[in-house]
């Protein structure tokens, strides 16, 4: 691996405090996803990502830098790529998943925010993670009131633009959307000196709809009833890493990926025991390196083989309608497909229940974990509705608070286990 | 002849119990778990040696927070699975809802017919467990049954903090202020009576309910749960064993597999 050091005191970083994170990441990687057995050989190339993964990536951002292009920095599905895309700027995630993060974060933040916005603030201001020093802009969104407020301090730190999300999905927020995409447009034009045409912005979402198209068939091979070709630890880490990827590439390494897995759906060659029970997750985001849930679940006799949150179903599925002739038509297309996200932040969200239940049905899904961070307040209290739901389904399900540090992680293996058994 | 094997290693104790083929207790016993399941483990086998059950002749399975430490186990299942399989046994009841006030932890489990159809267990923290009541009890100066005991004279205080650790401070301040023990005591037993039966509510039902694990020999906690949850809530006297016969019944499944 190449010696990163000098570029990530380039970049500013607090090198010292940094080498921790770099010292406790392979560690955490042999543990979860290098002991697991009969993985697929495609899962290499995500092995390698991570083994560098505050270097192979951020090394590309500061080449494209360099050459004059904007690095756009994002929290939330919501935030439309197309348009960075269509203005030759690049779109990097930047959603904090350890625990690691969290302290940094503490300094500023009450404790009782989530460990994501937590673990977020704290990897930009305790400057321990190139992408939050690497990124030009920050791109909000008007979704939880923690994130919102946490907005308000990174803005003082770096440049921030907020969209405003409609809370609701009448025809006048689908509108709302459409405007608010229509003025972050107008900020990256100027932002990125860079013109969006509808050409390159057809382009554009040709180019997105294509990585959620190569996504979605890495999750349909995993529909298959009698097979389980991916473990969901190595799924989850596909999804989280889409959100760093160039779109093209992650596009070409998933499509290769589920060329693999429909094979091994047509041999039989399963990561699980036949009969291993198949669990759905549901809930808030898992931002890498959190592998927390899905690798308990994995090694407690189960296998995961469905997310249905912002790392996994919510991020790839409906597309954007392609082919059309005008700026005004694309970004209400852009609109309509972006509110088809069933996040816990609207009200009412009947789509999320729904969603639930029908993936329980396309995946085959023995039990659902509805999972929440801690001091979530959107999604611990949608689990009511959503636990009743699958309850009245006949579907088994066990809802879970958890933070991003491992003191629970015993009892969540005892609870975990005993679904799992009760599962039968 | 074939006998099975219950282990339950729990924070604070460790349960052992031994099922003859006709599901007859031939043999209980409880150890302090001490500093190291592993040793805990060790000598529970000796015991078992020593009665003429060597683990070795016999199937034997483990359960309980330290159920993975026992290396001569066949198998390790999850003390939820066992409490309800061994408070099946122990009441004669395929429908129930089992309450066992665990050391760490507080598992309320709904069975119906034989099957377990949901489960709640307190998060980490220690409100509602036996943990809450072991640490109050030292600070009054009491062995935990001896203050389940006294609580029954008591009345009229209560403790607001479900916090282990800030209801530990009121009870100090209680006592600074010379309230009399046996009222402390009936605070503290009430305030985890209310948590347990809170946690309760949430399984909504009006089944047969028992207490199963240490706190089920304390009359007094079993009252006043049921006057909370508004139903008689049941105990048996081998009921702290529920855990380890569930798993000695999970013995004699694997047995049956094989
Ligand atoms: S859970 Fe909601 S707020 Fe979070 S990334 Fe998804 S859509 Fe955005
Ligand atoms: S998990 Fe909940 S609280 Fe945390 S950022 Fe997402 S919506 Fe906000």
């Amino acid at each position: 691996m190449a010696d990163r050091r000098e570029m990530w005191k380039e970049l500013g970083m607090d090198v010292d405090t940094h080498d921790g994170l770099c010292a406790a990441l392979p560690v955490a990687f042999g543990d979860v996803y290098l002991s697991q057995k009969n993985r697929p050989e495609g899962m290499a190339f995500w092995d390698f990502v991570v083994s560098d993964i505050h270097g192979i990536r951020p090394a590309e951002l500061l080449e494209a830098q360099k050459e004059g292009r904007k690095v756009f920095g994002t929290f939330c599905v919501f935030v439309p790529d197309e348009i960075v895309v269509a203005a030759n700027g690049i779109v990097t995630g930047l959603c904090g998943g350890s625990q690691f993060w969290v302290p940094d974060g503490e300094k500023v933040l009450p404790k009782s925010t989530c460990p994501l916005v937590k673990a977020s603030v704290g990897a930009r201001l305790g400057r321990t993670c190139p992408f939050f020093r690497i990124a030009d802009m920050y791109v909000g969104e008007t979704t939880c009131d923690g994130k919102k407020k946490a907005y308000e301090i990174l803005g003082e730190d770096v440049p921030m633009y907020i969209m405003d999300l409609p809370q609701m999905k009448r025809e006048c927020d689908m509108l709302k959307w459409k405007d608010e995409i229509v003025a972050f447009a107008k900020k990256v034009e100027e932002f990125t000196g860079n013109t969006i045409t509808p050409e390159k912005l057809d382009e554009a979402i040709r180019l997105i709809n294509n990585k959620r198209k190569a996504l979605a068939r890495v999750f349909e091979a995993r529909k298959n009833p009698d097979n389980i070709p991916i473990s969901g630890t190595d799924a989850l880490l596909v999804t989280q890493i889409a959100f760093f990827d160039d779109p093209a590439r992650c596009a070409e390494m998933c499509n290769k990926l589920a060329d693999e897995l429909e094979e091994r759906n047509r041999q039989g060659v399963s990561v699980f025991e036949k009969g291993t029970k198949r669990i759905m997750i549901t809930g808030t985001p898992m931002a890498i390196p959190n592998w927390k849930l899905h690798h308990i679940v994995e090694t407690s006799g189960a296998a995961v083989v469905c997310e249905e949150m912002c790392t996994g179903t919510r991020y790839f599925e409906n597309l954007v309608e392609e082919g059309l002739g005008t700026l005004d038509e694309q970004y209400m297309a852009l609109s309509k497909r972006y509110m088809k996200n069933n996040c816990a932040c609207f009200t009412p969200n009947p789509g999320r229940v729904e969603d639930i239940l029908r993936l329980a049905k396309e995946y085959h899904v023995d039990g659902v974990i509805d999972v929440n961070l801690k001091f979530c307040c959107l999604y611990d209290t949608e689990g009511y509705s959503v636990e009743r739901a699958l309850k009245e389904a006949g579907i088994p399900v066990l809802g879970i608070e958890t933070d991003y540090d491992d003191g629970d992680s015993e009892q969540l293996r005892t609870r975990i286990g005993a679904f799992v058994e009760m599962l039968g | 002849m074939m006998h099975y094997i219950g282990i339950d290693i729990g924070s604070t104790c460790a349960k052992t119990v031994v099922l003859d083929p006709k599901q007859e207790i031939v043999l209980s016993f409880v150890l302090p778990t001490g500093w190291s399941s592993v040793d805990t483990a060790e000598e529970i086998r000796s015991r078992l040696c020593g009665a003429g059950y060597d683990p070795a002749d016999n199937c034997c399975v483990s359960t309980g927070y330290g159920r993975v430490a026992v290396p001569y186990t066949q198998k390790a299942v999850t003390e939820i699975t066992c409490h309800a399989k061994g408070a099946m046994l122990l009441h004669g009841s395929r429908d129930l809802t089992v309450i066992d006030i665990g050391g760490q932890d507080t598992k309320i489990i709904r069975v119906e017919d034989g099957q377990i159809k949901d489960f709640i267990m307190n998060d980490k923290c220690s409100a509602g467990t036996g943990r809450f009541l072991e640490v109050m009890a030292n600070t009054l100066g009491l062995r935990p049954d001896d203050m389940c005991e006294l609580a029954r004279q008591g009345g009229g205080v209560s403790i607001s903090s479900l916090c282990t650790v800030f209801a530990e401070s009121e009870v100090i301040s209680l006592i600074g202020r010379g309230e009399k023990k046996e009222n402390i005591a009936f605070a503290v037993v009430d305030s985890i009576v209310k948590k347990v039966a809170s946690q309760a509510k949430r399984l909504e039902d009006d089944s047969l309910v028992c207490l199963t694990g240490g706190l089920c020999e304390s009359d007094y906690i079993r009252t006043a749960l049921g006057r909370q949850l508004r139903t008689e809530v049941k105990a048996v006297a081998q009921g702290r064993y529920a855990g380890a016969v569930g798993a000695a019944l999970c013995a004699a499944e694997v047995t049956k597999k094989r």
